[in-house]
């Protein structure tokens, strides 16, 4: 099965130049131009990157799943890798997310790890479920079935990401105490300047990522397939 | 209605084979006791019946993933799936008569798992009663699902455990709550949400497990 590969508008090294661009302005904002929390101080501006991160893996896993069902909808060949791709970028940013936020979680609150953070419980289940895609792809013979598997379960993630949500959120009522509420970050000014551009830079970056690593699992086909032909 | 009638008649076949062989219903029994009796030790004497009421739910996630993983062994075995998908019946017949084959055995181990739990360890309440049919529904919709996919791959029996938990998390989280607050109604609907969305998604989907 040959894949074609699709036509982008924007060209890599535009890509990759602008998430240059864009991740070093954030750096400069969040560091140099971000004012200092009141409450917590200069801890605080990890939320830049902790938040948009998160934002971008739910992008991805978004994306994974768009591309699963493209791909069990309309039988487009090129929709399982790029579903694949996506979900990879997820699961990478996701594992950021929760180092980011142990990270924040032990300066703020003197502990690695919380329970009665949402985020972070609901990314350790997905980290768990998705951790599992590769397990199920793996072991699975490339083709049609493996295809076919791989974006069943990519969209039995996103159906995943709000019931547990809700269930962590109500575990949290009975079954773990409700020890540290954050306020919601008082937006405005360049705090609010800031994270967007953060948001933009991380987006940006993981397109460009995924891209590249399509890219590289594309020519990867392509060489197979034309040592195959030639042996 | 044909499509009820191929679900009966796939669902008879499961419970006629468990009939007359006998593989799965006794080592869930004999499993589900053993836990509990492991439990037993495993908590420290003067542990209060809440962390019981949490290992019930470990006990049934984990007695629940054992029937599941057995439930298409018959099928791969003797190649019996090839059939089944080109029988001239929806494929979702296949997923839900399986689905209640392996319900019947889950709720059957449980009539019996759950005096042996009052026994053990303390009284159920109604509201736990009702969060354990209620889970069950959710855990065979998934369970028998997750395993017919796990069963085609070359890891089999390693990867089911894989796939179902992250998705039992929701359950465990609705079932414990329901077991352990005064008021479980927000619980018990949880679960009933869950069993909605996962049976709609599976149902939906599980033509694309067993066809290409």
């Amino acid at each position: 099965m040959t894949e074609v590969a699709r036509r982008y508008r924007i060209s890599l090294p535009t890509l990759a130049a602008a998430s240059l661009v864009l991740v070093t302005l954030a750096l400069a904002l969040v560091f140099f131009v971000a004012p200092n929390d009141a409450d917590q101080g200069f801890s605080q501006r990890i939320f830049y990157f902790h938040v948009s991160i998160a934002i971008t893996a739910y992008f991805c896993f978004g994306l994974g799943a768009w591309k699963a069902l493209v791909h069990l909808w309309k039988r487009d060949p090129r929709a399982d890798l790029e579903s694949y791709v996506a979900v990879h970028q997820g699961v990478i940013f996701g594992s950021l997310v929760l180092i980011t936020g142990s990270i924040w979680a032990k300066i703020s609150w003197g502990h690695w790890w919380l329970w009665s953070e949402d985020q972070l419980v609901l990314f350790l289940v997905l980290f768990l479920f998705y951790a599992a895609y590769f397990m199920l792809r793996y072991s699975v013979d490339p083709g049609p079935q493996r295809a076919n598997f791989s974006a069943v379960y990519a969209l039995f993630g996103v159906v995943l990401i709000p019931v547990s949500f809700m269930a962590i959120r109500l575990a949290k009522q009975a079954i773990h105490p409700v020890v540290f509420t954050l306020q919601g970050p008082k937006f405005g000014g360049w705090i609010l300047v800031t994270y967007c551009v953060a948001q933009v830079a991380m987006l940006v970056l993981a397109y460009t990522l995924y891209r590249v690593e399509l890219a590289g699992k594309r020519v990867d086909a392509r060489v197979r397939e034309l040592k195959e032909v030639l042996a | 209605m044909t499509y009820v009638r191929d679900v009966g008649a796939l669902a008879r076949k499961d419970l006629l084979l468990e009939l007359r062989a006998r593989d799965t219903l006794p080592a869930m029994l004999l499993f589900v006791v053993a836990t509990f009796v492991v439990f037993h030790f495993a908590l420290p004497s003067g542990s209060s019946d809440l962390a019981a009421s949490g290992l019930l739910w470990v006990a049934i996630v984990f007695t629940a993933l054992l029937g599941v993983g057995r439930a298409f062994v018959p099928e791969r075995e003797q190649r019996v799936l090839d059939g089944l998908v080109l029988a001239p019946c929806d494929r979702s017949a296949i997923w839900l008569g399986k689905g209640i084959a392996t319900l019947a055995f889950l709720a059957a181990a449980e009539v019996v798992a759950l005096p042996v739990f009052a026994l053990f360890f303390h009284g159920l309440n109604a509201a736990t009663v009702a969060a354990v049919v209620l889970a069950d529904l959710g855990i065979c919709a998934v369970g028998t699902f997750l395993g017919a996919m796990a069963v085609a791959t070359r890891a089999r029996d390693l990867l089911l455990p894989l796939l179902f938990l992250p998705l039992a998390i929701p359950i465990v989280i609705g079932g414990v709550g329901a077991s352990i607050v005064a008021s479980p109604g927000r619980y018990l609907g949880f679960l009933v949400l869950y069993d909605a969305i996962f049976a709609l998604v599976c149902w939906a989907s599980f033509e694309y497990v067993v066809t290409e």
